[in-house]
Formats: C-alpha cells, sequence, structure tokens
C-alpha cells in the first residue's frame, strides 16, 4: 500500500503538497505543530500512487516521506 | 510498515539534525513555502545520485541561504557577498576533483557580484552555478533587486520600479548565455510541480556536465518569496508564473554541444618551497637574526579606534620581531566602521610555534584612546606594561602591579606634521621601554611596512623624538 508520512513537526503548513498532489491526497488539518504551523494530513491513501510530487515540491528536507509497496 | 519501501525521504546529504536553532532541530530556517528548500533538496538528491557527497564543496552565499552549511554535509564554503564565483574558480585550481556548487540568489548574483560571476562564467570555469530568481533581496527584507520586474513594488521601489529611475530587470541567463565560454545555461522555474520536475533535471544536468569535466553551468531558477512577496505559499507560484515566467522566459538557452572539445584542465600545479620564497620575497628579503637560546616569548595588544593605525601599529611589531628572528602573529579585530569604530591588533612573538593567535592576558598593553584601556586593562598580565596615548586618554590605570607609561603620541605625532604616525610613537616608546626589540629594527622594519613612502622621513624622525622624549621624562 502507498501512503505519505508526515512528520508533522518538521511541516510549516505552506500547503504546496497539498496543491500538487494529482489526486487530491493531502489537506491542511486544523491542529497545530509544536512550531504552531497547521500542517499537513494524508487521507485518502487509497488514491495515492506514490508519485513523489508532494516530496519533490515540498521546501523541507523531511517533512514528508513516501512510501510504496514492496515488489513482488 | 513492513512491506513497503520509503521510495522518497529525507536525503543522507543533509545532516541528520540542524544544530544552529538548537539541538535535535530538524527543519529548515526558511520561511513556509520558500523555493530555497525546494531546490536544496533536488542538489542533495542529486549529490546523492552521483555518489558525490565526499567530494562535494557547497558554496553558501550571503542571503537567505547563508546557512546551508548547516544542512549540507558536505564542504563548504561561506562566500563573501557575491563573491562565490571566485571562491570557486580558487577552489577549482586547487582541487582536481572538487565537485563545486555555486548557490547565490539574485541579491548575491546580480547585484553584489555581477562582475565576479560573468568573468567565472567567461573563463568557462568547471563548475556549477545553482542562481535561485525570486526577484528582491530576501534576507534583508525585500529591497529592489536587479531582477525586480517594472512595477513591482519593493521596500526600495515604494511606486513600482520605474525603468528610467532603475532599469529594466537583468537577465541573468540571457546575459550568460551570450558569453562563448558557458556550456549550458537554462531557466527553470519552481512555479508548478512540472516546472518543479524540471528543474529536478537541470540540476542535475549542470552536476553531471561539471562532473564530465565540461565546463561551466548556470541554471536560473525562478523562486517563489512569499514572505517578502505578501502573498500566500500558493498565491506566489501562480504570481511567478504570471508574472516572474513572462519576463523571464523559461528554456534551455544553451546546451553541451558535443562537437566542441572538453576545455583542458586547470589546475595549477604546486611549486615547491624554493619556488615559494622565491614569490614572497620578491620585495626583498629582510635581515633575519636568529638566536640560539630560546627567548622569552611576548604578547601585546594594541587598541583604539579605527583611523589611529591600530591595525598598522600590530604589523609594525610583527615586522620588526620578524627581523629579530621571532616567530609571529598579528591578529586585527575591527568593526565594519571604516573611521571611529573600535579596532584592535593581538601580536605573538616567539621563537616556539605559535598555536592561537589570540591574546587573552597581553605582556603589553598600548592603549592608543580611553575605552581601549578601561577593555583590556584588566587582562595584562601581573608585571607587565601598560601604555597610553596620553593625549587622548586622560585617566590612569588602576592596576598597581604593572608598569604604567604615558606618552603624549597624538601631540608629538601634530608637531611632527603627520597625526596619522601618532602609532609609530607609541610602537617606539614600547620597544624603548620595554626593550623587548631594538630602535634599529624598528629604523629598518618602518620602509617595509609604511605605505606612503613620502613619510618615510617624518616617521623616522617621530621614532627618534620619541627616544628624546623619553630620555628627557627620565623614562629611559
Amino acid at each position: 500500500m502507498n501512503y505519505v508520512e508526515v512528520h508533522c513537526d518538521e511541516c510549516k503548513g505552506c500547503a504546496v503538497c497539498v496543491s500538487s498532489c494529482p489526486h487530491g491526497c493531502l489537506e491542511i488539518g486544523d491542529s497545530l505543530n509544536a512550531k504552531g504551523y497547521p500542517y499537513v494530513r494524508f487521507i485518502k491513501q487509497m488514491r495515492c500512487s506514490a508519485c513523489g510530487l508532494c516530496f519533490t515540491v515540498c521546501p523541507e528536507p523531511a517533512a514528508l516521506s513516501v512510501y510504496t509497496s514492496k515488489e513482488e | 510498515m513492513p512491506d513497503t519501501n520509503e521510495k522518497f525521504g529525507r536525503s543522507s546529504v543533509f545532516y541528520d539534525t540542524f544544530e544552529r536553532r538548537g539541538a535535535e532541530e530538524k527543519s529548515t530556517h526558511y520561511c513556509p513555502g520558500c523555493g530555497h528548500g525546494t531546490v536544496q533538496k533536488m542538489i542533495a538528491a542529486a549529490i546523492e545520485e552521483f555518489g558525490i557527497q565526499d567530494r562535494t564543496i557547497f558554496l553558501s552565499p550571503v542571503g537567505c541561504s547563508v546557512f546551508a552549511y548547516y544542512y549540507f554535509d558536505t564542504g563548504n564554503i561561506q562566500c563573501s557577498h557575491g563573491r562565490s564565483p571566485a571562491v570557486a574558480t580558487g577552489v577549482r585550481r586547487t582541487l582536481r576533483d572538487a565537485v563545486i556548487i555555486g548557490y547565490q540568489g539574485d541579491g548575491d548574483l546580480a547585484g553584489i557580484g555581477l562582475a565576479e560571476i560573468i568573468h567565472a562564467a567567461s573563463r568557462g570555469e568547471n563548475y556549477s552555478v545553482f542562481f535561485i530568481n525570486n526577484a528582491i533581496y530576501g534576507m534583508t527584507g525585500g529591497q529592489m533587486a536587479p531582477t525586480t520586474l517594472l512595477g513591482q513594488r519593493t521596500l526600495t521601489s515604494p511606486n513600482g520600479r520605474d525603468q528610467f529611475n532603475d532599469g529594466r530587470p537583468i537577465g541573468m541567463a540571457e546575459l550568460i548565455s551570450v558569453l562563448p565560454a558557458p556550456v549550458y545555461v537554462e531557466r527553470c522555474s519552481l512555479s508548478t510541480p512540472k516546472q518543479v520536475l524540471k528543474t529536478r533535471l537541470a540540476v542535475r544536468k549542470a552536476l553531471r556536465y561539471q562532473i564530465e569535466r565540461k565546463g561551466f553551468s548556470f541554471v536560473e531558477i525562478l523562486s517563489p518569496c512569499p514572505t517578502n512577496w505578501g502573498m500566500t505559499p500558493i498565491q506566489a507560484r501562480t504570481w511567478v508564473t504570471e508574472h516572474l515566467e513572462t519576463v523571464f522566459k523559461l528554456g534551455r538557452l544553451k546546451d553541451y554541444d558535443e562537437d566542441v572539445p572538453v576545455p583542458a584542465d586547470p589546475v595549477l600545479h604546486p611549486i615547491d618551497d624554493q619556488q615559494m620564497l622565491t614569490l614572497l620575497t620578491a620585495g626583498g628579503i629582510p635581515t633575519v637574526k636568529t638566536s640560539v637560546e630560546k627567548r622569552p616569548s611576548r604578547s601585546f595588544k594594541i587598541g583604539g579606534f579605527g583611523g589611529q593605525g591600530v591595525l598598522s601599529a600590530g604589523e609594525l611589531m610583527a615586522a620588526c620581531a620578524l627581523s629579530e628572528g621571532y616567530r609571529v602573529s598579528w591578529l586585527p579585530s575591527y568593526g565594519p566602521e571604516m573611521r571611529g569604530g573600535s579596532a584592535n591588533a593581538s601580536v605573538i612573538c616567539s621563537d616556539d610555534p605559535i598555536g592561537s593567535p589570540v591574546v587573552d592576558t597581553p605582556d603589553v598593553l598600548l592603549a592608543m584612546n580611553g575605552p581601549a584601556l578601561d577593555a583590556f586593562e584588566h587582562t595584562v598580565a601581573p608585571g607587565g606594561v601598560i601604555l597610553v596615548n596620553s593625549s587622548v586618554v586622560n585617566q590612569k590605570t588602576r592596576r598597581t602591579d604593572v608598569s604604567y607609561y604615558a606618552v603624549p603620541a597624538t601631540e608629538m605625532a601634530k608637531e611632527a606634521q603627520l597625526i596619522s604616525a601618532a602609532n609609530v610613537v607609541m610602537v617606539s616608546a614600547c620597544l624603548a621601554v620595554t626593550g623587548f626589540l631594538s630602535i634599529q629594527t624598528l629604523r629598518e622594519s618602518i620602509p617595509r611596512v609604511l605605505r606612503k613612502k613620502a613619510f618615510l622621513e617624518r616617521n623616522l624622525g617621530l621614532v627618534d623624538a620619541t627616544i628624546t622624549y623619553l630620555q628627557q621624562q627620565e623614562i629611559i
């Protein structure tokens, strides 16, 4: 199963990943992280294709990690 | 989850934590939605992919990305404002296998250091430049840059940039591409995911060409600055598309031509000690006395305000000590002011190798003004010497365990119609009362240190005047 792991304390809530995801898998949540930023949440896991666009456009080194299923 | 692989994640080229803002910090200092982080991740990914981490030297600029050396676990040099291409040139000439990354913003590259980048490009230095163009000076608060668009409101163009008053925006990629030497010039953008992916390819290509020693590559990247543009990160990206990209056209302006031969390797060959000696002593070799027995080391602190010749007094002292065969260190310390700021110089003279040039407890303090006496008198070693310029310093020292001498250096210099030479009086007096170095050595050293040769006689006259004064006062 593909999925995006959010390290919420490294996210600054810029939402560039949200606008970049071709499948609408991400959204900015309501709660704030330790730095006071609202942070991104991974939703709609079934649609994630692990394309990595969210990671590539994200300005933070490791706010997001993208995982993909192991090949059989 | 055990059945998954991390496909995209933190690059091993970044440090695990960024200690600048505290232990365990993992996020950058960039504002939310800044383009710097995105580009630096691409560079890190490319370094990892090419396996060049151990031979990469990342040149941090001045600007928001000044702290890149806290992020990249590679070689790092933080360059003076705009001077990254000069540093790259030096590194390239000395380290043949280094992979050099010049990372510069538009204030740094197109403003402050325009001449440097043009000449490095024109020489075809084999390194890769990533030019982050956000159309303003970001770190200092959003002032107009050479790349600011016409009509764009900034801190220093509150009514919008005016072409007649402020000139038109400079297209750096175009400018570089018309030079014959660069092999690869492309302008990219971070406006949309598609453009980000294109940028990633350009970053890789620029590095690959360098690794293949093809020559100079230049990648301009249009990058959003939400904070200084007063927009959300998403609005800023739309603004890049709608405004920046219409003025700064995206695309490859120049690419490597397979038919053009790869330029010769520009690495300079090391010279041997004899050649180095010849080079360094082209102006004549000072007579150096050598001594058999080890003499005691001495440390000096010279303090005053900028313009009093504080640093050159130290230089003169150091030159004298060199002539007498000492090993010497001279460490200047001064503020950004050209005149009137405080300055001090630390000089150590020793027969042993000098580990650190820092002087914490000077044997001798030359206080050219009151603040210097206040700042350093308590640091003087017990039994040491404090010498003050009594024309300027009114107070006496509170120390009772040191020898204290007062010389009206500024007045004597004024009498000799060379007010800038108060430092020579101080140095002469210092050598005379301590007997550390001979006055004859001082006379011989002045011509070597003095920049305005026309004043040589007056400077030498001041040495004599100082000795006469000290004798009259029965100090010596």
